[in-house]
């Protein structure tokens, strides 16, 4: 069954996209670490819908890269803010939520 | 039979007769919520509901007429069409209680207001031809004082809430006339006393005015016990029996039917009988409690015209008439020499007319008129003489409202707003000729002269006393005539006549300080209602303007032509015919069209027997599935011979007056010095009418102090020595209580409790303190753990 080569080819990618997420400093990194883990979703939805044989998770997908790209908009954007007003974007400094 | 098929006429204005009370109700709410800020303040309101009622009145009254007629049609159809022709132009058809008219079904209508406990209460209409007459009545005479209240109370610094509390009363009247049920009557009953205590206070600011306005509501609340109590009883007795035929205890229809069906215990009908005539005496001013209505006086005078001569007074005496079977059966009228009923309008009619020889104030001599003509209405409704008595209604709204508002006008325009007869009036005739004229017509109708309407009810009344044999109470009926013509006489010669005094010379005295401070509480109102200065320009007496005069004009034209609705003089009797209702027998289930919308049931099996009083209605029960809703009762029949001694009594007593008046007050050397002042046995007998039967000691004095004050006593002994030791007691066991529980409860458990989960609380928050690093990344390991976690946990569930 060659759907299972899509899901493993997903799960390194969502693998991928943590690893990114937890290990990176930089805030334009982390964030496309994360649009790795959604690609990841991307191709174990369209997995999912080979298997089934059904076209719904193809719209799904359509809708992830939808929903991604605004989300990638906000993330940009305060990631610039972030950069104008400290001058950086290493997440270790920004730790003004600390308890 | 055909008659049961037949259908009696209705209409729209009879279906809708409901809308009469409605319309001035909300005209109240309009007047009270905007009046202030409209042009004429809140005036125009009240005149145009009042309007647009007697509109509706008026439309119901002709269609009521048509199903009368429509009714009578069908029912003569079947005893021969010659005969329905012969009965109209021989008055002596109606004969020996022969009264062959049909059965008219009344329009009644209901609709549910609240249930409580299974017992449903509900509001409506019961139109007959007593109801029809009374809304006709009262929206016609509250249209014509709300106009002539324009003029009179113009200017007055609470002009709005005059026109409010008016339009409410009239609603009430109103409500209380279309009663389906005893709930609504009392409901409407309720809304007049209240506005009546509005009304008769409405110039407050004077001690007397307001503690007028009190003793008005107080001794009319002692009457409406008796109404609630009598309400009671008779539901109690009837509801059985009513609820069986598809109706309730309330119902007046029911009580009606259920009364002279011969199943009602004689007991339950002559308490619940007594019990309701204490209210009727109570609010139609009869014998002992009759004191309030004299110093109601204290009200504008448009007050008095219409609370106390056509509309609150009345409500005792509709009552009665109203649920006239209860009385007729629990009083054994016809069957009893002398009942309770009788008797009370027997003592007020001499005992009010006696009292009215001795005011000053004419105000006051109409007062007690009043009450004394109030007596004949109960007397005539005492001794079986039901439709005279409220032919006497209907004639006597009309000539006494134009004596209130002529007396009024010669106030307002002629007295200086002084309304002491001695003292102010005197020679007004020639100055105000149309209060005058409109005086004097009405006068003559009040004191039963010829050709004028009272002479047609009041002498229907003594006639059908002796008709009925109640030959005692003939011979008061008479007395009471002659003395109502004489003291009339008396009133009128000091205001039209003679010499002109006071006031009515054209003197001012704006000081009225030294005017009889106590018993004159209504001369003093000018005070409040602050126009005086509009009449200084004036110079003397004149005629009223004609916002004065219109109604003045109107109701003395009725007060001469009223009366030939039934004038069996000459052969009339369209008021028997429209609004007496016919005791026959009819099928039991016409009981349940109470619950029909009103729509006219057919005909019933008309059971008419010509006779005298051993059959029929209320002398025989009815048979099985047969119910009856009045008595059958017969009329006296009318001829001049025995028309002659009331016809004689009252010109002996006009002559007799009148020659005293001019021999008296006329006297060139020492005006005004009365009799009294001239002979000692007549100034006791005067002191005795003008403490008014020392019945205001009496109530005063003596009930009041030996009721009032002991218990004001016993009553601050108990507050002092029980209440305040228990509410001490209690404060004390309290307070110590109270610390008990703030050291032990307080202190130790409930702060220990609230202590120790805030302790909890910041322990823990300080373990976890550290996983909030505020570092981004660890969030994101921290999150993807716990989801790697659940991951784990849900593919080891699933295995």
């Amino acid at each position: 069954m060659y759907a299972v080569n899509f899901l493993i080819l997903g799960a390194l990618l969502f693998a991928l996209g943590v690893f990114g997420v937890i290990a990176r400093r930089n805030a334009v990194m982390v964030l496309m670490s994360i649009e790795l883990i959604l690609n990841a979703v991307n191709v174990n939805l369209i997995a999912f819908a080979l298997m089934n044989d059904s076209a719904e998770g193809h719209v799904f997908a359509l809708y992830v890269i939808a929903v991604a790209a605004a989300e990638v908009g906000v993330g940009l954007a305060m990631v610039l803010m972030i950069y104008r007003n400290r001058r950086s974007i290493a997440l270790d400094e920004l730790s003004a939520l600390k308890g | 039979m055909s008659m049961l098929a037949a259908t009696l006429s209705s209409g729209w204005f009879l279906e809708n007769a409901w809308l009469i009370p409605l319309i001035p109700a909300i005209g109240f709410v309009l007047i009270i919520l905007f009046g202030k800020r409209m042009p004429q303040g809140g005036s125009e309101v009240g005149l145009v509901s009042m309007a647009a009622s007697l509109a509706i009145a008026i439309g119901a009254t002709v269609q009521w007429i048509q199903r009368v007629n429509s009714a009578s049609a069908e029912g003569e159809h079947a005893l021969g069409g010659f005969f329905g022709f012969a009965r109209a132009i021989v008055p002596t058809a109606t004969e020996e209680g022969g009264h062959s008219a049909a059965f008219v079904e009344p329009v009644v209508r209901t609709w549910t207001w609240w249930q409580s406990g299974g017992l449903e209460f509900g509001v409506g209409q019961h139109i007959d031809g007593l109801a029809i007459m009374l809304l006709l009545l009262v929206t016609f005479i509250s249209l014509l004082v709300q106009i002539y209240s324009t003029e009179y109370v113009s200017g007055d610094r609470r002009f709005t809430h005059f026109f409010a509390a008016l339009t409410l009363f009239s609603a009430g009247m109103l409500v209380m006339v279309l009663a389906e049920n005893m709930i609504q009557l009392i409901l409407g009953w309720e809304i007049m006393g209240l506005c009546s205590f509005m009304l008769i206070g409405h110039w407050w600011e004077e001690t007397a005015n307001s503690k007028a306005a009190l003793k008005a509501f107080f001794t009319v609340r002692v009457g409406d016990v008796g109404l609630l109590v009598g309400t009671a009883v008779i539901f109690f007795g009837a509801n059985d029996w009513a609820v069986e035929r598809g109706s309730n205890g309330f119902s007046i229809r029911a009580i009606s039917a259920w009364a002279l069906s011969g199943e009602a215990s004689n007991s339950v009908l002559f308490w619940g009988g007594v019990a309701l005539f204490i209210a009727a005496i109570g609010k139609s001013g009869q014998f002992p409690l009759h004191t309030w209505l004299p110093d109601a006086m204290a009200g504008p005078t448009p007050v008095s015209s219409l609370l106390h001569s056509s509309t609150m007074v009345v409500a005792g005496v509709f009552l009665v008439a109203r649920v006239y079977p209860v009385f007729f059966v629990g009083f054994d009228i016809l069957d009893t020499a002398v009942n309770l009923i009788t008797i009370i309008g027997g003592i007020t009619i001499i005992a009010a007319a006696a009292l009215a020889f001795v005011q000053d104030d004419i105000k006051k001599v109409l007062a007690y008129s009043t009450v004394s003509q109030l007596g004949y209405m109960m007397l005539g409704l005492g001794v079986g003489a039901w439709l005279p008595a409220v032919f006497h209604i209907f004639t006597h709204a009309f000539f006494k409202c134009a004596l209130f508002l002529a007396a009024g006008s010669v106030s307002h325009s002629g007295s200086h707003h002084s309304f002491d007869m001695k003292k102010d009036m005197g020679g007004l005739a020639r100055k105000m000729p149309v209060t005058a004229t409109t005086w004097m017509i009405s006068t003559a109708a009040l004191c039963g002269i010829p050709f004028f309407s009272g002479f047609f009810s009041k002498d229907e009344i003594i006639d059908n006393a002796s008709h009925n044999g109640y030959q005692f109470f003939y011979w008061v009926g008479l007395i009471g005539a002659a003395m109502t013509a004489a003291y009339m006489t008396r009133a009128t010669y000091l205001t039209f006549f003679g010499k002109a005094r006071g006031a009515a010379a054209g003197e001012h005295h704006d000081d009225h300080a030294d005017d009889h401070a106590d018993d004159h509480g209504a001369d003093h109102g000018h005070d409040a209602h602050g126009h005086d200065d509009h009449h200084d320009a004036h110079a003397g007496p004149h005629e009223s303007p004609w916002r004065i005069t219109a109604p003045l004009v109107i109701l003395a034209t009725l007060a001469i032509f009223s009366g030939y609705l039934n004038a069996p003089a000459v052969g009339t009797h369209y008021f028997t015919d429209w609004v007496e209702p016919v005791g026959v027998a009819v099928e039991a289930d016409a009981l349940h069209s109470a619950g029909d919308e009103g729509h006219a049931l057919g005909l019933a099996a008309v059971t008419a027997e010509e006779g005298g009083y051993s059959e029929g209605c209320g002398f025989s029960d009815p048979a099985e599935g047969t119910v009856c809703y009045a008595p059958k009762l017969s009329h006296a029949v009318f001829s001049w011979s025995k028309a002659a001694p009331s016809i004689l009594l009252v010109a002996f007593g006009i002559s007799i007056s009148a020659w005293l008046s001019m021999g008296v007050f006329g006297d060139r050397r020492n005006p005004l010095k009365g009799l009294t002042s001239r002979s000692g046995i007549a100034r006791r007998g005067h002191a005795f009418l003008v403490n008014k039967y020392y019945l205001d000691h009496l109530y005063e004095g003596v009930i009041v102090r030996a009721v009032a004050y002991p218990m004001a006593k016993a009553a601050y002994w108990i507050n002092q020595n029980i209440l305040d030791g228990i509410v001490n007691g209690v404060g004390r066991s309290g307070r110590s209580t109270g610390e008990w529980v703030y050291r032990n409860l307080d202190q130790r458990v409930v702060d220990g409790a609230v202590n120790a989960s805030g302790f909890i609380a910041s322990e823990t928050g300080h373990a976890l303190q550290p996983v909030q690093s505020g570092k981004v990344n660890q969030y994101g390991a921290l999150l993807f753990g716990a989801a790697t976690v659940g991951a784990i946990v849900l593919i080891l569930v699933n295995i």
